[in-house]
């Protein structure tokens, strides 16, 4: 899917990616044409003239013993990354690999399943998905749905929103997205435990930042997965979040001891900073966006509201504070002002 | 037999042709949004009136779409005087007219959210007294949907006993206008989805002050979002607290508010916070 016939004027933002895109396209153009007629004269078969299909850097770190993670990187979805943005977890049990989350296309799925096998040199026996956003759940293709877990509240959301956020995906990422479908997971995880192999994962089924919100606690390693619960020098999204909820959930992970705290994106660390930062960001946005609410700014002022400079150190804190902008104001506006209309 | 006269003559008219049409393609103003529609939207919106791109006509879009059913738009033309209506539309949109905001008393300025079907230019064409059209736009990406999707309201059985419902403030503005905002509840239905529901939206506001004075009227179509949310500056009469809102939509049902006008102070500025 190439971008549309229309030329624009690109945001200042973006402008360093929408001309590479731009300069990329015309180069790949020019070789299509040199190529067909060299591949005219020379009555090659058509295929020659496809596209290198595109690849994942998929570097894994360990972060334990058996335990390694593919960190996301900290950035919007774009035809640059393909949509990589979320960080993937892998262990390794006796029974086979497990993954929790698996990226954003099918493409990326598959060479997950790659790297889990060439990592622990077994199959993957269980991927679990924290919730139902697609940085984290399209990738699901390859496990199959007998593989795949979740709380019922996310095979619930994936089944009523999953197939228009792939046409978003298809639309912010393009090709990346090639063959990609929604799988609903066929196994309901509930919380508990549940033991895989030598491990033994506890499994919290909170909420928050989605409706259902799955973190792992592998008692073995002492490692926290906690999903899009917890962001780390990366604003957190809230296109779908119930902010006290949120924070709830926050204060349940803290009471958890924990080794290292693996983030839904942004780095791994022993320290709970991304549930301290994720709760500050959360309380932050909400009194600037109520703040600019009361004072009779419109929605597209209270998106230029002044942030405090300790939010200059997270990657996309402008962005995601204009997105929230957007998911939190019409629920402002339908409640808190007084019903001015008359009978006639 | 042409004689030599006649062959200048002839070269003169035809090098004019060219000059002529040079010129008059040089005077033409190119769209900087470069829309394969933009020639069938000026002669929608004003035919062979004069018209020149205009950057102080400001459109503010999102960077990023969250909800394309409900795009946050501003217009924002304070930097020209004498502006007598503004036209909103979105180019590729199935419905191209969003809007027209005629500012009786009031500032050449509004917001509202719009549907986008797909990715489109988002314009507004300022007239102004001298009968020129000053043309603003920006590029907006999006994903697609917007107008086919059915109203949030068709999933509620009970969704007519709300229609008409509306909620709003005010503030007084340093600079002396009255900034209103409201919403009110209506499905906007546009005809386009696939559950076959004919258009039903509110085609006309009237903002007017107690003693009956217009202020500003808007026109709205199709593309204007669900439960339409509006901002606006009106100059109230001296003395007067009270702002009238009068609505009609398509099927002929009638709206009637008043918003409280009370001091209440609105800044663009945030107080001073200890960071």
């Amino acid at each position: 899917m190439l971008p549309t016939v229309l030329s624009r004027r690109p945001l200042a933002s973006e402008f360093d990616s929408v001309q590479k895109r731009d300069v990329d396209w015309a180069d790949r153009r020019a070789f299509l044409k040199t190529a067909g007629v060299a591949g005219g004269l020379a009555l090659l078969p058509m295929f020659a003239l496809e596209a290198a299909p595109l690849r994942y850097t998929l570097k894994p770190i360990e972060i334990a013993p058996g335990a390694w993670m593919l960190l996301g990187v900290d950035e919007a979805i774009t035809r640059e990354n393909g949509g990589a943005i979320a960080n993937i977890t892998i262990l390794d049990t006796r029974e086979g690999a497990v993954v929790i989350d698996t990226g954003p296309s099918r493409r990326y799925g598959v060479q997950l399943a790659e790297v889990a096998r060439e990592l622990t040199g077994k199959p993957v026996v269980r991927a679990f998905v924290t919730h139902f956003h697609p940085d984290h759940v399209f990738g699901c293709q390859p496990f199959g749905a007998r593989a795949l877990a979740a709380p019922q509240g996310v095979i619930d959301g994936l089944n009523q929103s999953g197939d228009d956020f792939a046409s978003a995906m298809y639309y912010l990422a393009g090709d990346w997205m090639r063959g990609t479908e929604v799988v609903l997971p066929g196994r309901v995880v509930e919380a508990g435990y549940e033991d895989i192999g030598e491990r033994r994962l506890r499994t919290l089924v909170l909420g928050g930042h989605t409706d259902s919100d799955l973190a792992i606690f592998d008692e073995r390693s002492g490692l926290l997965i906690a999903g899009d619960l917890a962001f780390l020098d990366r604003a957190p999204t809230t296109p779908h979040a119930d902010l006290s909820v949120w924070q709830k959930s926050l204060k349940t992970l803290d009471e958890i001891s924990f080794a290292s705290l693996v983030p839904g994106h942004g780095p791994m660390e022993k320290a709970p900073r991304a549930l301290r930062q994720t709760s500050d960001w959360l309380k932050l946005i909400e009194e600037r966006i109520r703040g600019a609410f009361d004072r009779g700014l419109d929605m597209s002022e209270a998106m230029g509201e002044p942030l405090p400079s300790w939010t200059d150190k997270i990657a996309l804190a402008r962005y995601e504070f204009e997105r929230s902008v957007m998911h939190l104001y019409p629920n402002l506006e339908a409640n808190l002002w007084p019903r001015v209309d008359q009978a006639n | 037999m042409i004689g030599r006269s006649n062959l200048l003559t002839l070269a003169t008219l035809v090098l004019g042709f060219f000059l002529s049409a040079a010129v008059v393609q040089a005077a033409e103003p190119v769209d900087p949004l470069n829309s394969p529609m933009w020639e069938e939207m000026r002669g929608q919106f004003f035919g062979l009136a004069r018209y020149k791109f205009d950057s102080r006509v400001k459109v503010s879009v999102p960077s990023v779409v969250e909800n394309q059913a409900q795009v946050p738009i501003t217009v924002d033309a304070r930097q020209l005087q004498d502006v007598r209506k503004i036209v909103v539309f979105a180019d590729l949109n199935p419905v191209q007219h969003a809007l027209t905001l005629t500012p009786h008393e009031a500032a050449p300025y509004v917001s509202f959210r719009l549907k986008v079907e797909q990715a489109t230019p988002v314009r507004a064409a300022v007239l102004t007294g001298d009968g020129v059209w000053h043309v603003g736009g920006e590029f907006l990406e999006a994903a697609g949907g917007g107008c086919s999707s059915p109203a949030m309201a068709r999933n509620k059985s009970d969704w007519s006993l709300t229609v008409g419902n509306t909620r709003g403030r005010a503030w007084r503005q340093p600079d002396g206008m009255s900034r209103v905002r409201m919403t009110i509840k209506h499905p906007m239905d546009t005809g386009l989805t696939r559950d076959n529901i004919p258009a039903f939206y509110i085609e006309q506001l009237r903002v007017r002050s107690t003693g009956g004075k217009v202020l500003a009227t808007i026109e709205m179509r199709e593309p204007v979002s669900e439960d339409p949310t509006l901002t606006m500056m009106v100059r109230m009469p001296l003395g007067e607290k009270l702002i009238g809102v009068d609505g009609r939509d398509i099927g002929g049902n009638l709206f009637s508010s008043k918003i409280d006008m009370t001091w209440r102070e609105s800044s663009l500025n945030a107080p001073n916070r200890a960071e």
